[in-house]
């Protein structure tokens, strides 16, 4: 399903809105979580799942395919947790042992 | 960042009812998961793609008490986020779309 799938399938649900105020809402939705993890925080959607960012520290490393030296720079990479609810809707009958 | 700040972002970017508005979210993220739970993956451009993934039954040990157990094969749900949103994280600036 992509995007625009998805706006289609949300439009047909809720009658409130038309389609293109459905679309906003989703972009603007989607929106909001990326700027809050660019800008380090988290976001955390119950049920769903929660995205959080983690710091990889500098290493040294070697470009594989000339066999040199180089240097990776430090970086931040987005981290999801997939959420109870959706864990046991992929897994029905199945029960939870992690915390 | 919870659900609740992003119905009020949203509140304020298109107005309407915010009663409308968290109910649109809702259901944003019910669909996904309905979609997920058929075992489909959801593709956000700009923002990154949900999947589900099979894994096998593996041996594993309980950290706890240490003794032997069988974890069941299961599936799990994915993120992989976009070029786009790793980027945006890296740089700490706005990202996607105006």
């Amino acid at each position: 399903m992509t995007k625009s799938e998805l706006i289609e399938k949300v439009s047909s649900r809720v009658t409130a809105f038309s389609r293109r105020d459905i679309e906003i809402i989703v972009d603007t939705l989607f929106q909001s979580m990326a700027d809050s993890l660019a800008n380090g925080g988290k976001v955390e959607i119950r049920g769903f799942g929660s995205f959080k960012i983690k710091e990889r520290e500098g290493r040294q490393g070697r470009n594989p395919k000339s066999g040199e030296n180089i240097f990776i720079q430090p970086k931040r990479v987005p981290f999801f947790k997939a959420g109870k609810e959706i864990r046991e809707r992929i897994n029905p009958g199945s029960s939870e042992e992690e915390a | 960042m919870t659900k609740a700040d992003i119905v009020d972002i949203v509140f304020e970017k298109v107005g309407y009812s915010k009663k409308d508005v968290a109910a649109v979210i809702e259901e944003v993220f019910e669909t996904i998961k309905a979609e997920l739970e058929q075992g489909e993956k959801v593709k956000v451009s700009g923002f990154g793609n949900f999947t589900i993934r099979q894994k096998r039954a593996r041996r594993g040990r309980n950290p706890q008490t240490g003794s032997e157990i069988i974890i069941d094969e299961r599936r799990v749900m994915t993120f992989k986020a976009s070029q786009l949103l790793k980027k945006a994280i890296n740089t700490g600036a706005p990202s996607v779309k105006p």
